[in-house]
């Protein structure tokens, strides 16, 4: 098989050939011998290992894009090979320098190879399929017999059986060929994958993430100022966000006897445009879609509903208080701040707990995440909230460095309807339990090419790997008194087990013809 | 509610599978012992031509010639394997119904069905002749290790799903995810058993375990059966990364988030690619590829339990 005269025939692929040396004093032989090598598929091959090699410590590593709170924990816990490993971008693997350097050069290589293969796949669509090899005898199959037609009826009776191959004449011989979708699908898959990344970068320069916590009975609408947390891309322009405005109604959500979650539903209301407002269940796998904006269920927790009163009594706080659940029971942290006062500022911090235990130590837990014995456990504070002092604060954290504690830091828990009175006569009631509603909302501009990119993915692999592209040579000769020596070979580069009865088949088939 | 009986009738059938392959494979190892003499008959038909129907001699090339030798403990083994694969097919259903869902909705029942995949594969194979009975050995004793891994340690109770699985996609994402699976572990094992062969072909004194390499098909036949094998698992796993991806976004509101799991499926994929074109590279083709879906084999038990069971990430549920 490796006679020249078979070479040309016989290449199945327009898999590139091995890197040749350049000519001498080709003012570019470096940079062409560079892009060979590039583009060659030993250096694909191995850049794609490199791939995979470099995506192995963002599978073992707390990654901060993920979990930001256990790359620290990690980084703490290690030291100085924690800083050193954080340096090197081991825990941000995804857009390290080295990461991204590796898929650009593989893509790079991959479009230097699909354009030129592109070329000659197209020119192969086109072209005749190549002449007979002298001797077929060599060809991994071969059969040849004398047959008592002529040769013209030998050459009818091949094109017949040969019926859906692409098939050209030369003289008294044929040559067959089919399967070029197999290379169509290797081409469309390949360039389906660089869509894919086209699409992760219109994604990562104009699309948007926000995400906003809402509380029963309260909206939001889509302006970028009332989002909790925003990840814009580069290039985002705040005016493409869709203008729509979500209001949650109720949140629900059931547990199985276990605590493990069941379902969760917000039943909301939206409206675009200020457009009369529709009832929507947004639920976990069942995103609202207005426009190019998604707006999803992320999250839930609880937010007790307060009512603090001043030292004369007037309220000056009546409002839910969203705390954040800290374990699968919904043990969440609360803290309340009362800068509204007339005198004395007022901070509360504690945790809520939804079906509330103590332990012999009097500490508070949660034993179930639904609501069986709500109790608001606090711990209060007067003082100033030192909330002027111009840096920004948390409203889920307290700063009570000038700030005492009140009744020695002893823990009051509150049941619904409950009301604890502080020693100045200021108060606080837990009137009863609100739930709130954790959304996110994005806007992907690249949604659709992503769709037509895994679409091609798959088909193109598909057809890539089960098409088989083989070629079938017939040569009849003439032989004495009016027989035809006939002769046929064939070659396949897959599946030579199935090739070999195929044709079998085929050779029976141009036999049979006149028998 | 989940249905107890029927979940512990179902758990008490896929023990007996185990049994039964267990005792599969015994049968598989007698067979192995006793067949000494096959390779030389192999040898020695390889270079004749074959007659197709009633045409003329067609040529085809030496190692698809395939002999079988008969064996007495090689046919009671197949035929506990296809009994074995029958209860095991009815533990699955009727965990189906004892928890009124799909039966692939935790570690433990994504196990059973993977190996369901693998040994539905090797006996498909079997049958269609593309694939030595004699492998069976090879084949059941992972089978054997990953149910009784799964009944033993990952055993969880029949039961409703959490909230993000409730979706027609787990139908989708997790059954081609356990087709690929399953199907990847098949080529890894022949992988393997063809790294043997080779290694024996060019060290025929070598000590256990090169020795085994006598009793298997010819090293070319096994390199074929692991591709054919990827080929078909390839496609199955892009689209159950790509059906995860789309699941994804509409259950956490992305598509991709370099989760553990998302990071080694990718690192799976990109092994079986790199496979795939080493295959066609001259000086990877061979020894060289066959590593490759030997380690692409290793990333994917890695996405599997390591990242089930050890890693933190949005997968850890079952």
């Amino acid at each position: 098989m490796t006679t020249p005269e078979l070479d040309e025939a016989t290449r199945l692929t327009t898999q590139p050939k091995p890197v040749e040396q350049p000519r001498r004093g080709d003012p570019f032989g470096p940079l062409r011998l560079g892009w060979r090598q590039l583009t060659s598929m030993r250096t694909a091959l191995l850049l794609l290992f490199l791939l995979a090699l470099a995506s192995v410590p963002g599978g073992f590593l707390p990654q901060r894009k993920i979990n930001p709170v256990r790359v620290s924990e990690y980084i703490r816990s290690h030291g100085a090979a924690g800083r050193f490993m954080d340096r090197i971008g081991l825990f941000d693997v995804f857009s390290s320098v080295w990461f991204s350097a590796i898929y650009l050069l593989l893509f790079i290589s991959l479009v230097g190879c699909l354009i030129p293969r592109s070329r000659l796949h197209l020119r192969a669509l086109t072209a005749r399929p190549p002449k007979v090899p002298k001797t077929l005898k060599r060809l991994p199959v071969s059969a040849s017999w004398v047959a008592a037609a002529p040769v013209e009826s030998v050459l009818d009776d091949a094109r017949a059986a040969l019926r859906g191959w692409r098939v050209e004449r030369r003289g008294s011989e044929l040559s067959a060929e089919k399967g070029y979708l197999r290379e169509t699908g290797n081409l469309v898959f390949h360039i389906s994958l660089v869509l894919l990344l086209i699409g992760i970068a219109l994604n990562s320069f104009y699309g948007f993430k926000g995400t906003v916590l809402v509380v029963e009975g309260k909206g939001f609408s889509n302006t970028l100022a009332l989002y909790d947390n925003v990840q814009p891309a580069k290039r985002f322009n705040p005016s493409s966000l869709v203008p729509f405005t979500v209001g949650l109604t109720q949140f629900h959500a059931t547990y199985g006897d276990d605590g493990k979650a069941l379902t969760f539903d917000a039943d909301i209301t939206w409206s675009r445009d200020g457009k009369p407002s529709k009832a929507y269940d947004l639920r976990v796998n069942h995103p609202l879609v207005v426009g190019n904006a998604k707006t999803y269920l992320i999250g839930h927790g609880y937010a007790p509903h307060i009512v603090f009163r001043d030292v004369d009594g007037t309220v000056v706080d009546d409002s839910a208080v969203p705390c954040l659940p800290q374990d699968p029971q919904f043990l969440s942290t609360c803290v309340i701040k009362e800068p509204s006062t007339k005198a004395t500022q007022f901070g509360f911090r504690g945790v809520f707990t939804p079906t509330t235990v103590s332990d012999a130590a009097q500490r508070v837990g949660s034993s179930y995440p639904g609501l069986r014995r709500p109790a608001l456990t606090l711990v209060a504070f007067a003082g100033d909230l030192s909330l002027d002092g111009g840096t920004p604060q948390s409203v889920y954290s307290l700063d009570t460095t000038a700030m005492k504690a009140v009744d020695k830091g002893q823990a009051h828990a509150l049941q619904p309807g409950q009301t604890w009175v502080l020693p100045d006569g200021a108060s606080l009631t837990y009137v009863d339990t609100l739930q709130w509603a954790n959304l996110q909302v994005t806007q992907d501009p690249s949604r659709r090419l992503m769709l037509v990119a895994a679409i091609g993915i798959v088909g193109g692999l598909l057809l890539s790997l089960f098409i088989r592209r083989r070629r079938v040579w017939v040569r009849a000769g003439e032989g004495a008194d009016g027989t035809t020596t006939v002769e046929v070979g064939g070659l396949s580069r897959t599946d030579p087990e199935r090739f070999a009865s195929e044709f079998a088949e085929l050779v029976t088939d141009i036999r049979r013809e006149r028998a | 509610m989940p249905d107890k009986g029927l979940g512990q009738l179902g758990d008490g059938l896929l023990f007996t599978a185990v049994v039964l392959y267990a005792l599969a494979m015994l049968g598989y190892a007698a067979e192995q012992a006793t067949s000494r003499a096959r390779q030389r008959v192999t040898s020695v038909r390889a270079a004749s031509s074959v007659l197709v129907g009633s045409g003329p001699p067609v040529t085809v090339p030496a190692e698809t010639v395939t002999v079988s030798a008969p064996s007495r403990a090689g046919q009671f083994a197949f035929g506990l394997t296809g009994i074995g694969w029958v209860v095991h097919l009815t533990s699955i259903v009727l965990r189906g119904f004892a928890a009124h869902r799909v039966p692939w909705g935790n570690m433990y029942e994504f196990s059973s069905a993977a190996a369901f995949v693998a040994v539905t594969a090797f006996l498909g194979m079997v049958v269609r002749g593309r694939i030595d009975r004699a492998l069976g050995a090879f084949v059941m004793v992972p089978v054997v290790l990953y149910l009784g891994l799964a009944s033993s340690l990952l055993y969880t109770a029949a039961g409703p799903l959490v909230p993000a699985l409730n979706s027609y996609w787990i139908k989708i994402h997790v059954a081609a995810a356990i087709l690929a699976s399953g199907s990847f572990l098949l080529s890894g094992v022949v992988a393997l058993l063809y790294l043997l062969r080779s290694r024996y072909d060019t060290h025929p004194k070598a000590a256990f375990p090169v020795s085994l390499g006598r009793q298997l098909p010819a090293a070319a036949a096994l390199d074929r059966m692991s591709y054919a094998v990827i080929a078909f698992a390839f496609p199955v796993w892009t689209f159950a990364i790509i059906a995860g991806a789309i699941w994804a976004e509409s259950a956490w509101g992305r598509y991709w988030g370099w989760d553990p799991k998302e990071t080694w499926s990718f690192i799976t994929w990109v092994l079986y690619a790199g496979y795939l074109h080493a295959r066609a590279t001259a000086g990877w083709k061979g020894r060289k590829a066959a590593w490759v879906a030997v380690a692409a084999a290793g990333a994917l038990i890695i996405d599997y339990y390591v990242v089930n069971i050890f890693v933190v990430g949005l997968h850890s549920y079952a």
